[in-house]
């Protein structure tokens, strides 16, 4: 005799996932290393790897500190470039039964439409994640995309453009910028379907016996719960502002709980990111606990729980 | 999910011990002893569920036995408040432990005869490896250094074990004062030995690598480097391998090694990008690499 659980069904744009525990992008490859420790058609979704266009060897060694409650790191976004990621990867994870939502990221705002026809074009994606936390080629070093609304708005423009009808594209913002509700507004006018936010914010550590930055290249991203109140932050003041828009809340996602509080701040899925690092079963615990956690409270529908926090009701 | 593949287990503590400078720790780890081969790691959760300390430490599996389903011990040194957090537990404490992880060390079909050469706690893994080689009848010969006579780990151990043990250490202060490359030389000679394993520093790992090739005897090499996930995800571990086409990749210490050929190690160009690494700025990929690329099975 089969219980029958609470609803987990959330929609994101036009597509439906079977639950909101998504991996965050650049936290679990294309989901072959960590379906080793779980069905990795169990979670709602696996966004892959940012893919550029071209193979990248990404930067230099060392790439990592740990920090409090986080750790800082700077891969350069190493990765053997989308064909091969279109023809190698993303057939595993179909074929396993898994759904992908590719994360792509140009040196270019033409690179980005070019690479949203390439996965456009491939069959089986649910959606299309557009890093705009890229280095633009056209703005002072060290600036993104993400760092002028209307930079961003052009890329994401460019990738709805190249993309076909149907199938969704999500802006994954920064929270280290400017103007994080202006960004917002700026992408979802674009043509954004939904939002994935947030980004690792951008941070340093250093190495007191060297007097030298800890990882190379000075400046590293930071994630882990170290960030996980002002990422909750951002999707609050997001919802808030297009609370129409569908969001992929994610920072320091650690347990069930954390699950629900990003819900309740106003995301549609949520996703778990640098705790795949230090536990790689960690998606398919996270989903089991916020499964509970539903249970328990007696909630009947996941969706039910979106944007909970808002408002002058009582909540959940 | 696969059924050779590692495990994450919460593993009761059988005991701690101090060796030397280092501390055991031996854990109750059934499906991870079963899997495990020798040159594998396993990663350890430390501080507790709650820490502020995120991230796995890996360590080398020195020993591996059969008692209460399958232990499995590994050798640190406290060098933070993780491994800190390490060695004060207890019996009976519990951890989490993922492993087997990694590719292990390949064993020679027939029985040659292998020097093992370690540095410091990167002798830990050549102590499975040595049983793994006798079992097969290898001839095995040792050579261990350290800093000091109290890095230089389980002597006794590999007295027992190997044919020959010759130590080395950088004060003098037990066996031969100087590195392990400076009596490796002899040992091949005088052993004549078939092939080289080494697990230590890069820089020892790139003289022993240097030591075997001269002699033209091929050599395995385990790397130490640093890493978060230790499961091939997030990509921090990276050092520059040539691979079997020829192409240089920056290929993951976690699952692509720690075990690799030593001549395919660019020890020169560690905490680099290769300016002819796939990928590489200004790389200009041949159709052929591409394809071999997207051929490749990385997982």
């Amino acid at each position: 005799m089969g219980r029958v659980g609470p609803d987990l069904r959330i929609r994101l744009g036009g597509v439906e996932l079977p639950n909101p525990v998504v991996t965050a992008a650049g936290c679990a490859g294309a989901g072959r290393e960590l379906d080793r420790f779980f069905d990795i058609a169990s979670i709602g979704a696996v966004t892959t790897k940012s893919m550029m266009l071209e193979p990248n060897a990404g930067r230099p060694a060392p790439r990592m500190a740990e920090t409090p409650s986080g750790m800082l790191s700077t891969t350069g976004m190493q990765g053997p470039g989308v064909d091969v990621f279109l023809q190698r990867d993303l057939p595993w994870l179909l074929s396993r039964g898994g759904r992908a939502i590719v994360s792509v990221a140009g040196t270019g705002v033409g690179e980005f439409g070019e690479l949203a026809r390439r996965v456009s074009d491939a069959e089986g994606v649910s959606a299309v994640e557009v890093n705009l936390s890229c280095p633009d080629p056209g703005a002072p070093a060290g600036r993104h995309f993400a760092d002028d609304s209307e930079r961003a708005a052009a890329v994401v423009r460019t990738v709805r453009s190249h993309t076909r009808s149907g199938l969704p594209v999500l802006a994954k913002l920064a929270a280290d910028v400017p103007d994080l509700v202006a960004l917002a507004r700026s992408c979802v006018e674009a043509g954004a379907d939904g939002l994935s936010m947030i980004n690792t914010v951008r941070g340093m550590a250093i190495d007191t016996r060297s007097m030298r930055p800890a990882v190379a290249g000075g400046l590293g991203g930071l994630s882990g719960p170290a960030i996980r109140p002002l990422a909750v932050g951002c999707v609050y003041r997001v919802h808030e502002a297009v609370p129409e828009v569908p969001i992929i809340g994610m920072g320091g996602v650690r347990t069930g709980e954390d699950v629900m509080e990003f819900m309740a701040a106003g995301a549609t899925a949520v996703a778990v990111g640098t705790t795949s690092f230090s536990d790689p079963s960690a998606c398919a615990r996270v989903l089991r606990q916020f499964t509970e956690a539903l249970e328990a409270r007696g909630v009947g529908r996941a969706a039910d729980l979106v944007g909970a926090a808002h408002g002058s009701g009582a909540g959940v | 999910m696969s059924d050779n593949g590692p495990v994450q287990i919460r593993c009761p503590v059988l005991n701690v011990r101090r060796v030397d400078a280092y501390y055991a720790i031996t854990v109750v780890a059934p499906g991870i002893a079963e899997r495990f081969r020798s040159g594998q790691f396993v990663t350890v959760g430390v501080g507790g569920d709650h820490s502020s300390t995120l991230l796995r430490r890996p360590f080398a599996v020195h020993d591996v036995k059969p008692d209460y389903g399958g232990t499995v011990e590994f050798l640190f040194s406290v060098r933070g408040t993780g491994t800190a957090w390490l060695s004060e537990r207890r019996s009976r404490d519990l951890l989490d432990v993922v492993g087997p992880l990694g590719r292990p060390f390949p064993l020679p079909r027939d029985p040659v005869n292998c020097v093992l050469v370690g540095g410091g706690s990167g002798g830990a893994p050549l102590f499975p490896l040595a049983q793994s080689l006798r079992r097969r009848g290898c001839r095995v010969d040792f050579v261990l250094g350290g800093a000091s006579a109290d890095r230089v780990f389980s002597a006794l151990s590999a007295r027992r074990i190997a044919e020959t043990a010759a130590f080395t250490t950088d004060d003098g202060s037990f066996g031969t004062r100087g590195r392990v490359t400076d009596v490796l030389g002899r040992v091949i000679e005088e052993a004549r030995s078939d092939a080289v394993y080494a697990c230590g520093p890069m820089e020892m790992l790139r003289a022993v690598t240097a030591v075997a090739g001269s002699r033209g005897v091929p050599v395995q090499v385990a790397v130490e480097e640093t890493m978060a996930c230790g499961t091939g995800i997030c990509m921090t571990c990276v050092v520059p391998v040539v691979g079997g086409d020829g192409i240089t990749r920056m290929a993951r210490a976690c699952v692509d090694g720690p075990v690799f050929r030593g001549e395919q190690v660019r020890f020169d160009d560690v905490g680099t990008i290769p300016f002819d690494a796939l990928g590489a700025p200004g790389w200009k990929g041949s159709s052929a690499a591409r394809a071999a690329e997207s051929a490749r099975d990385i997982a």
